[in-house]
């Protein structure tokens, strides 16, 4: 065993953490009651790499590692997780796809501009009446004319309202289920596409999540992603891979929200001492940390094993489910610790706390996550 | 044992819900959102109409005299629906029995009608600074005798109602030389009053309709019988209050509780899934089960705290037993209710979304969970 991380993965932790100190951190809050990550704070990390982490140099990545990509979502997310899941969707559901699935045409098509952060990646999957169950897809494809004809609509499209490049999921006949599913790369500024609403959200309000519908909308023959039929299998190895962004940017509100509760107890004085000077309080920072350290261990071996090619669908279920627990948990410890003040919009605690929630419910229900792990474990 | 309401208790917690119903759950998100103050305003106006801003205050002083029961009960029903009315309402209730309890003859007519009849849209409790949170008895707002009036410097932080306010009960400091606690007093300063300047209004997580802003006192004179209850001894004359206001919160928590659940429970009988209802799913039963168990303990314990304090029996510990219990169910319920919604849970489209974040401070105002578990442990401790 070897827990060490490799020098270039430290060196680009480090840099990243630099970045977000002096760029995001700043900002974070602004982005959060302004709904909206500011274009020139995404220009700036389309400069460094985010948004093609681990897309080979060919399609224009920055050819890093699984494990690269967990510790740039972490280190974002410590300060601001609506770039985590902004970076996060963006690679893993928007971009992996393609990487995975394109033919060599596909990837050079596209990859390049979404890697140079020109266009903006999401997946559109969920709808009202298929969240957990993707099955339930009643978007329909058809052949019309030499070209694909999309009609339906899908809700909570994490990035939708950038209107860049989508993979859209739709049915040939809803009653195949979901051996009915096929994959298409969209064009999301294209005619018969239109954004029907912008969520208002509890939390990560910095990320668009828009609800689309399709009219008519015409996808050329040469977008279907992998074989017709074969859109279940995407889904599922795409979200697979998904739940590591999200199980990374989970760990970074947690391990950010533990930063701040630290510091905070250290200044913090009652009763004429410092509150960490407290057992109660000692207790839960010893807690706090604890937990963040096992969600990063959980995060970092189901990275490794994607790296390593090993199967990791078990891993990365329970990473998501652990990590996003635990930024519940640390992020409800570090409000509690702030007491007053930890409701308060002025401190960085209120807005992690109200982040972490859709942790445990994006990319699969953490209901959804049990069951892939007890599937797993009973098969 | 006895666990029925009394026919006054049933028609009290009726009316409540009722018009919890009809006229708080309509405005409620739109509140939240920051919508008219004047609906919030009105809304509180009709409540005192009802009676319900005095409801342990005597008939004498224009109160109902239903009880504590009753307060509790009143309280959970408004909170259903919107849980920043309920506290105001919370916070007029414990002002008033604070001056019930330690007041003159004078101060108590001439400010519990006015809090009771709605005269005053609010009354507010100023005892919480900057560097007295938890640690209250750190109070650092001074009062210093001149002549025939007294003179107030200093600020207070997170006070509830205070733009609308009639009339504060504030805790400041009269005796620096004495051990830490024992030279606190407690005066009455009416809105308005020269000195006092009401300073931002806070942006909070939740509930967001309810005021809560920073005071601050610069030479502010008020008259020599503005003291409430005896000199040097605010702080110990409060605490049969404070144990009052922590019933109330427990309460408050537990409707919004109730309300996440409620809504929750009837989603998952109608959200399909893999070709059935939710409900089927044994891990959301199990959701449900565990959170009406804990709120229906938590409702238990409320309603024995309340008991005790309207017979005139201690309940120091009961009251933080309630309170701490109670908000941290709330907590887990609003928790539980947000997840069985899912995506929808997290956006201000369906109303759980709101109703986690009003619950958050449940744990934290009217003393931490983490004081309440001192006093819980003092109270236990003390007997040994």
């Amino acid at each position: 065993m070897n827990f060490e991380l490799t020098q270039d993965q430290k060196i680009l932790r480090d840099s990243v953490r630099d970045f977000v100190e002096k760029e995001i951190k700043p900002i974070a809050s602004r982005i959060d009651q302004e709904h909206k990550i500011p274009q020139e704070l995404t220009d700036k990390m389309a400069e460094l790499g985010f948004f093609g982490s681990y897309i080979p140099e060919k399609y224009g990545g920055a050819g890093l590692d699984a494990m690269s990509y967990a510790l740039l979502v972490e280190e974002v997310s410590k300060a601001c997780a609506s770039n985590g899941v902004f970076i996060s969707a963006h690679t893993s559901l928007g971009c992996d796809p393609i990487l995975h699935f394109g033919t060599e045409e596909q990837k050079l098509k596209y990859l390049p501009d979404l890697c140079a952060g020109k266009k903006i990646g999401c997946i559109l999957l969920t709808e009202s009446d298929a969240g957990s169950d993707v099955a339930g897809i009643a978007t329909t494809y058809k052949r019309k004319d030499g070209h694909f004809l999309i009609n339906g609509s899908k809700i909570f499209i994490t990035n939708g309202g950038s209107r860049g490049t989508g993979i859209l999921f739709a049915t040939s006949d809803r009653a195949l289920g979901h051996k009915g599913l096929s994959a298409f790369i969209v064009d999301l500024s294209s005619p018969g596409v239109s954004i029907l609403k912008e969520e208002n959200k509890m939390g990560i309000r910095g990320t668009s999540t828009a609800a689309f519908a399709f009219d008519d909308l015409k996808v050329p023959l040469g977008n279907l992603l992998g074989a017709e039929g074969g859109g279940f299998k995407i889904a599922m190895e795409t979200l697979n891979g998904g739940r590591i962004g999200i199980a990374a940017q989970a760990l970074g509100i947690a391990g950010g929200a533990f930063e701040r509760a630290r510091e905070y107890s250290k200044q913090r004085k009652q009763f004429g001492k410092p509150i960490c000077a407290f057992q109660s309080l000692q207790f839960k920072l010893a807690e706090m940390y604890a937990r963040v350290e096992t969600a990063k261990l959980m995060v970092y071996k189901a990275a490794w094993m994607k790296d390593s090619k090993l199967n990791y669908s078990v891993e990365s279920a329970m990473c998501k489910m652990c990590a996003s627990e635990t930024a519940a948990y640390v992020t409800k410890e570090a409000v509690q610790i702030h007491g007053g003040y930890g409701f308060i919009v002025d401190y960085e605690v209120e807005r992690m706390y109200r982040d972490a929630k859709i942790t445990e419910i994006y990319e699969g229900t953490n209901e959804m996550q049990r069951i892939v792990i007890s599937k797993a474990l009973l098969s | 044992m006895n666990f029925e309401l009394t026919e006054e208790q049933k028609i009290i917690q009726a009316t409540a819900r009722e018009f919890a119903e009809k006229e708080l759950a309509p405005a409620a998100a739109d509140l939240d959102r920051g919508g008219d103050r004047k609906i919030f305003l009105g809304n509180l106006a009709k409540l005192a109409e009802l009676g319900f801003m005095g409801l342990g205050i005597k008939a004498d002083y224009g109160g109902a005299e239903a009880g504590s029961v009753a307060l509790s009960l009143a309280i959970t029903e408004i909170a259903r629906a919107c849980a920043s009315t309920a506290v105001t309402l919370a916070v007029n209730n414990l002002v008033a029995e604070i001056i019930q309890a330690a007041g003159s003859e004078d101060q108590k007519k001439k400010y519990l009608r006015d809090i009771c009849s709605g005269a005053y849209p609010a009354a507010s409790l100023a005892l919480t600074e900057p560097c007295a949170g938890s640690d209250s008895a750190a109070v650092a707002v001074t009062a210093v005798r001149d002549g025939e009036e007294w003179v107030l410097n200093g600020s207070k932080i997170f006070i509830t109602s205070a733009p609308y306010a009639g009339v504060f009960a504030v805790f400041a400091l009269t005796d620096k030389t004495a051990l830490k606690g024992k030279g606190i007093s407690c005066f009455l300063v009416e809105a308005g009053a020269k000195g006092l300047t009401i300073g931002k209004e806070e942006h909070k997580m939740g509930q967001r309709a309810s005021a809560t802003n920073e005071l601050s006192f610069d030479n502010c004179r008020i008259p020599a019988d503005a003291l409430l209850g005896k000199l040097n001894s605010g702080f110990t004359s409060a605490a049969e209050g404070l144990a009052g206001g922590r019933i109330n919160i427990g309460s408050l928590a537990l409707g919004i509780g109730l309300a996440a659940m409620d809504y929750a429970a009837a989603y998952s009988a109608e959200r399909a899934q893999f070709g059935k209802k939710i409900s089927s799913f044994e891990a959301i039963q199990w959701m449900i089960a565990d959170s009406y168990t804990e709120l229906e303990a938590a409702r238990l314990l409320l309603m024995s705290a309340a008991a005790k304090r309207e017979t005139g029996k201690s309940h120091m510990k009961e009251a933080a037993m309630g309170k701490m219990f109670a908000t941290e169910a709330a907590n887990r319920a609003c928790y539980n209710a947000v997840q069985i919604l899912g995506g929808y849970g997290y956006t201000d489209q369906y109303p759980v979304e709101r109703y986690a974040r009003d619950a958050r401070v449940t744990t934290i105002y009217e003393g931490t969970n983490e004081i309440q578990r001192l006093i819980i442990a003092r109270e236990i401790l003390k007997s040994i």
